[in-house]
């Protein structure tokens, strides 16, 4: 599904984001991308929506070479790739609804589908009644749910989440998380690049880590792993968290 | 319809950078309308005085009418002459009356005593009009010759005079209202800078994103050429009164709508191409 073959890119600067990286992805896969700032998640993401080209190597998405990809299906290529941005990249002045139908009202769907396509999202998001709000009314939570019901809207078969809970509270942060993992049973393939280390741990998922560009790790799921066990490990920590906190306030 | 929508937007939420547009645009299309409305005009008056190229040879009081026959016969019989016709003193008259209808105080004056009798000699060709001039003029029985030749030379020099500068001058203003346009265009590309940059990668391809700014620079042309044409049409209706007694004969107003709306129409087609190339510019200057 999505292959990097000896990628590498070196900014204009002499920097260099990613040094011969490779990694393959298969359809359906829930994958950390891990490694502390400046590792080069960002960079990863970014040149699979062809926002850049990588200064050598190779990269597939499904049937495409992306650095042969000519400029005119770029926009074919991220139909299919929806993206949760780190800064979240929402409008601030248009509304819940209005953000998350743009990208329908780019193609010629109808207002009336358009329209029930996003409600539905919103519902499967748990944002349905925020959507006459603006993104200033929101809790950071419900904007990364805004964001991740964004990225769903053509119902794509790859999902890129950058620092989807940076700066979210642990049990917020979970909640995005279960609801990627919810996206991803789906059978879209999921990227999620973080540093919250609570979360890879425990999930068990694939585990991808970067460190100064180049790949240092790529450990695949242990076996066994799966959401209950994630979920209970989640409710363990929250549970002893509380505890700690009573005792604090006493 | 999206797009038309999201163009009207732009338009809505800048209502300065909006009216700024329209002015140029306006200002404009108010030269070429008033341009064009006096070079079709003085050009309609030349034609009229080219189509008529004729000489009136005015007779003496002392003319008998077998004299003023056998000139007529000579006349008739030239090469250059199209047609002849004699004006009688009753007819002059007439026609006097026709013209001053509105004023008696020079019906009462006039009588057909004090009006010559005159021969109205048509040429095929405006140059024909001096050989046929001097041999009136050798003719005993004839007082005066007036003929067009002068007037049209002079229209003439006069329109292409007009011609020139009006052509100078909307040349001019085109340009300006085109960087005009293009700037404010552009500057609100500027403003639109991270909106644009999401949509693209959200998919939007690069036309999506251009169209509505290419709109927004034909709506800026329309609009403006709409009210330069109609301060022109107005003017030229209040007008109309002042320049028929200038006139006179000259067949020349009322301006038939047709003519206004056809004004309208290639000034729409004008507007549509200055519009669509400031927002081009504007386009390729700012959204690579």
């Amino acid at each position: 599904m999505i292959r990097l073959e000896n990628v590498t890119k070196t900014f204009g600067t002499g920097a260099s984001a990613l040094i011969d990286v490779t990694v393959a992805i298969e359809k359906g896969e829930f994958v950390f991308l891990v490694g502390p700032s400046g590792s080069g998640k960002t960079t990863f993401l970014r040149l699979l929506i062809r926002d850049m080209l990588p200064s050598k190597g190779t990269i597939i998405v499904g049937d495409w070479d992306l650095t042969k990809l000519p400029n005119s299906k770029i926009p074919h290529l991220r139909k299919r790739i929806g993206v949760v941005f780190q800064d979240l990249k929402l409008l601030t002045d248009r509304t819940i609804l209005e953000n998350i139908i743009l990208p329908l009202e780019m193609t010629n769907i109808d207002s009336k589908t358009a329209l029930k396509k996003v409600e539905d999202i919103l519902s499967q998001a748990g944002i349905l009644e925020h959507k006459d709000k603006f993104p200033v009314q929101l809790s950071g939570g419900e904007l990364q749910r805004v964001a991740i019901a964004r990225a769903l809207v053509f119902s794509p078969e790859i999902l890129l989440a950058d620092e989807p809970t940076g700066n979210l509270d642990a049990t917020t942060s979970w909640e995005i998380v279960k609801l990627l993992q919810d996206i991803n049973a789906l059978g879209t393939t999921v990227i999620m690049a973080t540093h919250n280390t609570d979360i890879v741990n425990n999930l068990l998922k694939r585990v991808v880590t970067l460190s100064k560009g180049s790949l240092l790790k790529d450990e695949k799921p242990r076996p066994k792993a799966d959401q209950p066990l994630a979920e209970k490990s989640h409710h363990e920590k929250k549970e002893s968290s509380e505890k700690a906190e009573q005792k604090t306030e006493k | 319809m999206k797009t038309f929508r999201t163009s009207w937007n732009h338009i809505r939420r800048s209502p300065y950078q909006a009216l700024a547009a329209i002015t140029i645009m306006t200002l404009t299309f108010l030269a070429i309308s008033i341009f064009s409305i006096m070079t079709i005009g003085s050009t309609k008056i030349i034609a009229y005085f080219e189509s008529k190229p004729q000489v009136t040879a005015f007779f003496k009081n002392e003319a008998n009418q077998e004299d003023i026959d056998t000139l007529s016969e000579q006349m008739e019989q030239s090469q250059e002459v199209a047609n002849v016709r004699f004006v009688s003193k009753q007819e002059a008259l007439k026609i006097y009356r026709e013209q001053n209808k509105n004023d008696p105080l020079l019906l009462d004056l006039v009588t057909s005593d004090i009006l010559p009798a005159s021969l109205e000699v048509s040429a095929n060709r405006i140059e024909d009009l001096s050989p046929i001039a001097d041999a009136l003029k050798k003719s005993p029985i004839v007082s005066e010759v007036i003929f067009q030749k002068d007037v049209v030379q002079t229209l003439t020099s006069w329109t292409s005079a007009l011609r020139k500068i009006g052509i100078g001058v909307i040349v001019l203003l085109s340009v300006v209202s085109v960087f005009i346009m293009a700037t404010i265009i552009g500057f609100k590309i500027s403003q639109k800078r991270e909106e644009i940059e999401i949509m693209k990668l959200l998919s939007a391809t690069n036309w999506y994103i251009r169209w509505p700014f290419l709109l927004e620079g034909i709506f800026y042309g329309l609009v403006g050429a709409f009210f330069g044409w109609l301060i022109a049409a107005v003017g030229l209706v209040y007008a109309t009164p002042y320049l028929q007694s200038f006139l006179g004969s000259i067949p020349l107003l009322p301006v038939p709508m047709f003519f206004l709306l056809g004004l309208l129409g290639a000034e729409f087609i004008v507007a549509i191409i200055l519009g669509t190339f400031s927002s081009f510019l504007a386009v390729l200057r700012y959204l690579k």
